[in-house]
């Protein structure tokens, strides 16, 4: 196996990130993270043809190499947590259980999408699966989860929030606004820090003076760490740390994970502000789902076949979502009046 | 099995572009990832990638064609073991592309004003019970009462913003209540309405009932993203699934020498946002009843209210528990010869003028909206058919103002009963000034609306 390098190596204390190499972690969960992460980047492969076929429409922000965040993230949480993000939203849905038709179906923006075609890629909501959007106004989501949290915390119910966003929304000053008074109050909140490294176009050394973004949180009293998002278990142990300080009553607590994102921005980023060598790279060597896909292999846990067995399970998975969300009727016009009161 | 590789669409509008050059020939074999293909937009070159794996069986569009037509197939993709020869029919497609959906550019049927116009049904029910004992009360006191008694009834009530504690409130609404309810429940923020409105929303979406206190609604142009984009139209983005129930309040409009960054009337900005309800009382009775039924509602409510009248008396109804349902103007006094409509302080204005006209012979209906979205259309229409003359009343600037909304109705709905324009008496459209006797000018006077409805009746 390749030395695995972080993808943010500046320097920065990563105090979880090591353990993983020798990992003790079982057969199913290692098969389970390769199954989710999996289906993430095929949906959104998917998606992005679908879009070049205009059966989506608009903006469109794929996930395609940060799979392991939210990956690794939904296995630190439990029933009744709750996340809040950003507008790209897609592989945050799939992970916390959602049903890939739905998913697809609002994509395309028809009567079967979770919000019956009436959100779009970045405004999906599922209370069910208490996944509180989906917002497309840059650092919106971080009071909003902050609130969520407050929630909670006035409930006692001992739930956690993740409000995750990214490195260009760590430049939005209500994110610092959000951090004075999550302390202020202990709010069980983990502000998950989704660096991939570039804001749209506009890449963190051009955007950022001091880059290490979870040292902002110690200004505040907030505990933090950097996280390595290329490998899922090194973001699932440090997700469990995080859920237990904040169910301890030791919230909030920040994540800053150093991932990529592959592709553009949204799917009409000509991608520009990087070089096809610096994305090539990286895929080659970090990929998350190739580092599973090595840990089972290695660890003889699956067998090549087996794995491509789940790849074909995957694809079908993927295709009837698709077939749905090309069959679901347009919403009916009558939708147009709907649900702008309660 | 043989894929067609189809012509994509790289951006929102993108129709067709140019197909700048081939990075693969017939027989390379691809990977997930690889570029396939520059293509030029009316915006960029993009790169175009591969999104399957296998033989580049044929391609089928030449490089540097332009105008091809998004969807069109350009190359033919064949897996393991298969022959290109066997793949390319190109003109009859193997998996015929899936017509994208007609853009769905109509307008739907407008909702009800349009269509019946005299149809008009005001609601004249009584607010209260006739010989409901009254009691006297300050617009100050009655609001305090209706938060106390809410958040009596509701432990999911809380009041959040800033000093609205220990201090007591900037403007004493909130007196008493930290010792009644206690600090989870009474929460002194740091002075950061952009952060705290949106954690209140956060929060609403958690199942909470925020009241969210502006010091005054200047300092809510701070939080306006959470407002709009966050609190108003999260229930239609989910499609039903969450909304905000919670109320923005606090003063709104001028005070008196405060200059212009804390004398400005928000009522028609807020008023033109499908989501929010927007509120905006003269009386106590009202701001108790309407906040009341704010405070219940499951949207977000933005409650304006006015540092002038928080001082003043009025009577309210002495009951446990009454409310005032929204989209139900109050016909403060009733006339012949012209219809005054306004609200909050601007009744102030309207109800002073009509005393005036009254001494004239002049004899003037004067309706207070008391809600600006749900609002009382019918109200409005009914008495204009009375009067057959309307004058608007409010502290606004005079641009995309309510009266301009109203007199768009009165036209559309009650052309025929007008007897002359409407005339919409508002602030002056300019920011307010300091000085005692330019910030005197820039304000809607009783005067002017004397004036103005001496001209609509031709006096």
């Amino acid at each position: 196996m390749a030395p695995r390098k972080s993808p943010a190596s500046k320097g920065v204390e990563t105090p979880a990130a090591k353990a993983t190499e020798k990992s003790n972690t079982s057969k199913d969960e290692l098969l389970k993270y390769y199954r989710e992460m999996l289906l993430i980047r095929r949906f959104e492969e998917k998606a992005g043809q679908l879009y070049g076929m205009g059966l989506i429409g608009g903006f469109c922000h794929l996930y395609i190499g940060q799979e392991a965040v939210v990956v690794g993230l939904e296995a630190a949480a439990e029933e009744g947590d709750k996340r809040i993000t950003s507008y790209r939203d897609h592989g945050h849905m799939l992970a916390c259980g959602l049903d890939p038709k739905g998913v697809m179906a609002e994509l395309t923006g028809r009567e079967g999408g979770l919000s019956k075609g009436k959100g779009g890629s970045m405004h999906m909501f599922s209370k069910d699966r208490h996944f509180y959007g989906g917002h497309g106004i840059v650092g919106a989501q971080v009071p909003l989860g902050a609130g969520l949290a407050f929630a909670d915390k006035y409930k006692g119910n001992g739930r956690v929030t993740f409000a995750y966003f990214g490195d260009g929304a760590a430049n939005q000053g209500q994110v610092y606004e959000t951090y004075n008074m999550a302390e202020l109050w202990n709010l069980p909140v983990i502000f998950v820090i989704e660096n991939n490294q570039y804001a749209m176009g506009t890449s963190m050394k051009r955007s950022t003076k001091s880059t290490t973004l979870w040292g902002r949180g110690v200004a505040y009293g907030i505990k933090g760490e950097a996280v390595d998002g290329m490998d899922v278990l090194a973001v699932k142990a440090a997700g469990e740390r995080a859920v237990a300080a904040c169910r301890a009553g030791e919230g909030p607590y920040i994540l800053e994970i150093n991932t990529y994102r592959y592709r553009g921005h949204s799917m009409s980023d000509p991608a520009k502000y990087r070089s096809r060598e610096e994305v090539q790279k990286m895929r080659e060597e970090r990929d998350a789902i190739e580092h599973v896909r090595e840990l089972l292999l290695q660890g003889k846990h699956a067998s090549d076949d087996d794995l491509k067995a789940i790849d074909r399970e995957i694809k079908v998975i993927v295709n009837e979502a698709a077939e749905f969300a090309k069959e679901s009727p347009e919403p009916a016009l009558s939708e147009l009046w709907t649900d702008i009161y309660a | 099995m043989a894929t067609e590789i189809l012509m994509p669409a790289l951006s929102p509008t993108m129709e067709e572009g140019t197909l700048a050059k081939w990075l693969v020939k017939e027989g390379d074999v691809v990977k997930s990832g690889q570029i396939l293909a520059e293509i030029e937009t009316d915006k960029a070159t993009m790169e175009f990638e591969a999104v399957d794996e296998g033989t580049i069986g044929k391609l089928l569009v030449a490089e540097g064609t332009a105008g091809v037509a998004v969807n069109t197939p350009i190359a033919v993709l064949v897996g393991e073991g298969e022959s290109a020869e066997v793949a390319a029919p190109a003109a009859a497609p193997t998996a015929a592309p899936t017509e994208a959906p007609a853009v769905v550019a109509a307008a739907a049927p407008a909702p009800a004003p349009a269509a019946a116009r005299v149809m008009v049904q005001p609601d004249t029910s009584p607010d209260w019970p006739a010989g409901t004992p009254m009691k006297t009360m300050t617009v100050r006191e009655a609001l305090r009462e209706a938060m106390s008694e809410e958040m009596t009834r509701d432990e999911t009530v809380y009041l959040i913003g800033e000093e609205v504690g220990e201090y007591q409130g900037a403007y004493k609404i909130s007196l008493g209540l930290l010792d009644q309810f206690g600090a989870k429940r009474v929460i002194d923020t740091p002075i950061t309405e952009h952060g705290f409105a949106g954690i209140a929303v956060g929060s609403a979406f958690g199942g909470l009932r925020p009241i969210v206190e502006f010091m005054t609604f200047n300092f809510a142009m701070q939080a306006m993203d959470q407002i709009i984009n966050s609190a108003a139209k999260t229930l239609y983005m989910s499609g039903g699934q969450m909304g905000s129930p919670m109320v923005f309040r606090g003063p709104n409009g001028a005070a008196a020498r405060v200059g212009a960054q804390h004398s400005q009337d928000y009522a028609a900005w807020f008023a033109m946002v499908p989501g929010l309800k927007v509120v905006m009382p003269y009386s106590a009775a009202d701001a108790k009843g309407l906040l009341k039924t704010a405070i219940r509602d499951n949207n977000p409510v933005i409650f304006l209210e006015n540092e002038i009248l928080y001082g003043r008396s009025f009577e309210v109804p002495d009951l446990e528990d009454f409310t005032i349902p929204f989209g139900k103007a109050r016909v403060w006094r009733e006339g012949t010869d012209v219809t005054l409509v306004s609200f909050g302080i601007g009744m102030a204005h309207a109800l002073e003028a009509a005393d005036k006209l009254a001494a004239e012979g002049i004899s003037a209906e004067v309706i207070d909206l008391r809600t600006l979205r749900p609002i009382d259309y019918d109200t409005v229409l009914a008495s204009v058919m009375k009067t057959n003359r309307c004058v608007t009343v409010e502290e606004g600037w005079p641009v995309g103002s309510i009266g301009n909304h109203l007199s768009a109705v009165i036209m559309e709905r009650a052309f025929d009963y007008l007897d002359a324009p409407v005339i919409n008496c508002a602030g002056k459209d300019v920011p307010m000034p300091y000085a005692a006797n330019l910030e005197k000018h820039a304000l809607i006077t009783s005067d002017e609306v004397v004036e103005a409805v001496k001209k609509v009746t031709y006096r």
